[in-house]
Formats: structure tokens, C-alpha cells, sequence
């Protein structure tokens, strides 16, 4: 089953967010990777980019599915994760540690996110569609 | 949604199910690199039940096929098949087919999945002036297939059937753990391996044997990049309604000294004015994956054409593609870009296929 931490928040696209200060660190789910299958390619803006809540910041590929990836905030990027480009892996095998995406730096508090047990909820209704 | 006779079995070995074609089918068990290697490296098993399974019998049969298929049949002799395309009056294709020779005025017509309901209409609508009797066996007869190095070994010790000795593209009748059918030394994954035909009520225990033997379960998925790899076309890619057998590389299939056929008056067209486009190769140079649908342009941005499939490649880790081109528009060697989500990542023109298949011959 799926491993949801309770220390994070989700969206409904399937990402997580670690929000320390300012700062929200940005990855996929557990269960966003295990839907996805092996992660062979990941696409990440350049820092300095910002978003809107919402926007496509990138792309997770597996070897027959694009998935785009959406900032769950608006704010502008401080941090990529390079490591995660050359072992694309990381996201399947760590998503919440060493899988992470991208750093963002918002202005306003970020709203609308999904608590772990709701996120929980919601892939359980997701997984039985 | 459709479901084979091994749904069950995918479902309780864990597999992600998907839709395709109208059938509820795996995609992946363990995942797909694991599977397409397991299937490069040893054998690998797959449900291929959602694809049709026809029957042509009659005093006329032959004469049948030979007018819906692109390929001279009449040298394929009992216990051997042949590839096809079955093409519209204008050169487009309906499907490509398998043809095997079961019997005296006996053949089985294998298509695809998708295909299904529109080939047998098709079949249906030319039958007018033939002896022939059409039978739809799709349900009663389950398809798996069990493909790689390992797969001659494994599957011997299962039938009665000298499958050593199985010709390449052979068919023979076979016992297979006590369920009877036939079975085929054919596949679609580049490797020497089998396609079985059994009964779809005892195809639950053959699966249960041939994976206790040993082999892996391979989903869509593995069967996808199997393909890929050595170039074996796929409808609604490499080959579609609007791509002719020439533009497809597939000229070699259209045998128009056999006298006429559907679509021969076109094709000997095609042929002879040569085809507006070609199918080449692409192997990223520039960070990204080539998907089906991307635009290939030039370095001067002028349109070339666009990607029918493009993945990574598990067995040469390369980003690999297929695109149709304008003809004569790139040579080998040459560099194009590809348009990923609008932005220009380059790629050089490559030889095809990228994996050369490895038939026991």
C-alpha cells in the first residue's frame, strides 16, 4: 500500500510539499512514482523561474508516459534537485528523501493543500475508479 | 471494459491494469525494464488473448486471403505463416496480420486487438464470390505468447510438440500440459520464442505451469518496448489508416506480381511515383525523450515530419524514436530537432532497426 507521510502536505496531482520558513520542497508521491513505474527522466526548471499555483514546472517520464509535474504554489524556484537528473531512479526508490524535485521560495502562504489523511483518502477513491 | 481469461491472474500477480483497445489488460507487474530484459534474457510470457483470432476455411480460402493481403501466400505451406497487411483501395492500411496455414483450405488470421471489429467487418464486406466460411475463435481459443532464449527449453519440457525443431514462422498441432491447440514459433518481441493457442477454459493452468517453469510476466508495457527495439511496426503508430506499406518500410510485404489484390492499383502507384514519406530513426543527442506526435524540423526549423514512437531504449540505453518523414528530406547521419513541448532538442538520424532480432532461423 501507500506510504503517505503525516508530515507532509499533497495535492491532487500527486505531489508532496515540505514547507519549513518560507521554503516548500517539492517532490511526487509514493504513489504518484509506483502509478508512473520506473522513472527513466526528469525535467526541472531553471532556478530562478517562478510559477503560479497550479503551472507546469517539468516532467516526470517513465518509459511510456509523460507526467508533468504542477507547483502546488506560487514562488519562484531556489533549488532543483541535480542529483535526481542524473539518477532519475531516486524518485522510485526514495520520493519523499533523495526523490525530491525543486525548492520554492513563496511569498504567500500556500493554500488549498491536502493533509496526509486526506491525500490518503483521496487515492484510495483514485485506486478504486 | 473486455477481459481475457487470465484477467484473474494478472490481477492476483499484482499487475497495473489499463485499458487497450476495449480490454482491460497489464501494463506492468514488476516493471517494465525488469520485463524487457527478463524477455531479452530469458523468457518471458505474455497474455495476448485480446488479439483476434480468425478462421478462413473453405474451398476458396487461399484465393480469399491472397485478396485481402498485401503477401503472395500461395508459397506459405501447411504447418507455416507468413506477415501481411490487409490495405484500403487507396494503399492505406486496415491491419497487419498474421496468416498461418493450419490445413487444406484452413488458415487462422491473427490481428490486432484494436483492430478486431473493423477486420472482421472488413473480411466480411469481400467474401462475395468466395467459398469460404469466416469463424471468429477469439473467445474460445486464449492466446499467450512466451518469447526469449529460454523460452525453446522451458516450453519443451511442457508439450508433445518437437518445438526444438519448429521451424521459424512454423505452426504445428500440440498438446500443452494436456490442453490442446497449436503452436507457433512467432512473436513480436525480436527474440526466438512461441505464440500458443489453447483452449481459453484450461489457459489459467498452462499460465500457472509456464511461470512455475520459470517464465517472467511481461505487460503492454515490456511488449511495447520489445517491439520497438527491433523495429516491428505497430497500428496507430508506424502504420495507420493513412500510412502506406512503402512509407512504413514495409514495401517488402507488398508483393504486387501476384496478380491484383485490395489495394494493389495503388500501391503499384505508390511504388511507382515513390512514397511521399519515409519512417527513419532518431536517437536523441540533446536531453529528452521523443514521444509520438513531437514535430521533427530541420536546424532551420522547417517541418520535416513527426515522431510515431519514441521511448528510452532498456537493452541499448539510448532515447530512441521512429518518425515519418518527408521523403528523401534527411539521410543518415544527418541531425533534426525535435520538438519536446515546443522546445528544439537535437537528435542525429540513425540506422534502423536499433536491435537486431535474434530468430533461430
Amino acid at each position: 500500500m501507500s506510504n503517505v507521510p503525516s508530515d507532509l502536505l499533497y495535492t491532487k496531482e500527486h505531489e508532496w510539499v515540505r514547507i519549513d520558513g518560507n521554503t516548500a520542497t517539492v517532490g511526487i508521491s509514493h504513489f504518484a512514482q509506483s502509478q508512473l513505474g520506473d522513472v527513466v527522466f526528469v525535467e526541472l526548471p531553471d532556478v530562478g523561474k517562478t510559477f503560479e499555483t497550479g503551472e507546469s514546472f517539468g516532467t516526470v517520464e517513465s518509459v511510456k508516459a509523460v507526467s508533468e509535474i504542477y507547483a502546488p504554489l506560487s514562488g519562484s524556484v531556489v533549488e532543483i534537485n541535480n542529483e535526481v537528473i542524473d539518477a532519475p531512479e531516486l524518485v522510485n526508490e526514495d520520493p519523499y528523501g533523495d526523490g525530491w524535485l525543486a525548492k520554492f521560495e513563496f511569498s504567500s502562504e500556500p493554500s488549498g493543500l491536502l493533509s496526509a489523511a486526506d491525500y490518503e483518502q483521496f487515492i484510495k477513491e483514485e485506486a478504486d475508479k | 471494459m473486455k477481459q481475457t481469461p487470465l484477467n484473474a491472474r494478472h490481477r492476483a500477480l499484482g499487475a497495473r491494469m489499463v485499458e487497450f483497445g476495449g480490454w482491460d489488460m497489464p501494463v506492468q507487474y514488476a516493471g517494465i525494464i525488469a520485463e524487457h530484459k527478463a524477455t531479452r534474457e530469458g523468457a518471458g510470457l505474455f497474455d495476448i488473448s485480446h488479439m483476434a483470432r480468425f478462421w478462413v476455411t473453405g474451398p476458396d480460402s487461399e484465393r480469399f486471403i491472397q485478396l485481402i493481403d498485401t503477401f503472395d501466400i500461395s508459397k506459405t505451406a501447411i504447418g507455416q505463416s507468413d506477415y501481411g497487411i490487409m490495405c484500403y483501395e487507396d494503399g492505406g492500411i486496415v491491419d497487419d496480420i498474421f496468416t498461418y496455414h493450419l490445413g487444406p483450405d484452413e488458415w487462422m488470421v491473427v490481428a490486432n486487438a484494436g483492430n478486431a471489429e473493423k477486420d472482421w467487418a472488413w473480411l466480411n464486406q469481400h467474401t462475395a464470390g468466395y467459398d469460404v466460411v469466416l469463424t471468429d475463435r477469439s473467445q474460445e481459443l486464449a492466446m499467450i505468447a512466451l518469447q526469449g532464449p529460454k523460452a525453446e527449453s522451458l516450453l519443451a519440457g511442457l508439450t508433445d510438440a518437437d518445438v526444438v525443431n519448429l521451424a521459424f514462422h512454423g505452426i504445428t498441432k500440440a498438446t500443452v500440459d494436456g490442453a490442446t491447440g497449436y503452436i507457433s514459433r512467432t512473436g513480436y518481441t525480436g527474440e526466438d520464442g512461441f505464440e500458443l493457442f489453447l483452449p481459453a477454459s484450461e489457459i489459467e493452468r498452462i499460465w500457472d505451469r509456464l511461470l512455475e517453469a520459470g517464465a517472467t510476466p511481461i505487460g503492454l508495457g515490456a511488449r511495447d518496448s520489445l517491439r520497438f527495439e527491433p523495429g516491428l511496426a505497430l497500428y496507430g503508430h508506424e502504420i495507420d489508416r493513412d500510412i502506406n506499406p512503402y512509407e512504413a518500410k514495409l514495401g517488402w510485404v507488398v508483393k504486387l506480381d501476384k496478380g491484383p489484390f485490395i489495394g494493389s492499383e495503388a500501391l503499384q502507384d505508390i511504388k511507382a511515383h515513390g512514397a511521399a514519406r519515409t519512417l527513419i530513426g532518431l536517437e536523441m543527442t540533446g536531453r529528452g525523450i521523443a514521444r509520438q506526435g513531437y514535430p521533427v524540423v530541420a536546424l532551420d526549423g522547417s517541418e520535416l515530419g513527426v515522431v510515431t514512437t519514441g521511448m528510452p531504449s532498456p537493452s541499448l540505453g539510448k532515447n530512441l524514436a521512429y518518425a515519418l518523414v518527408k521523403a528523401g528530406s534527411v539521410k543518415v547521419g544527418a541531425e533534426v530537432d525535435v520538438l519536446i513541448r515546443d522546445k528544439p532538442v537535437r537528435a542525429s538520424v540513425v540506422k534502423m532497426p536499433f536491435y537486431k532480432a535474434r530468430y533461430k532461423k
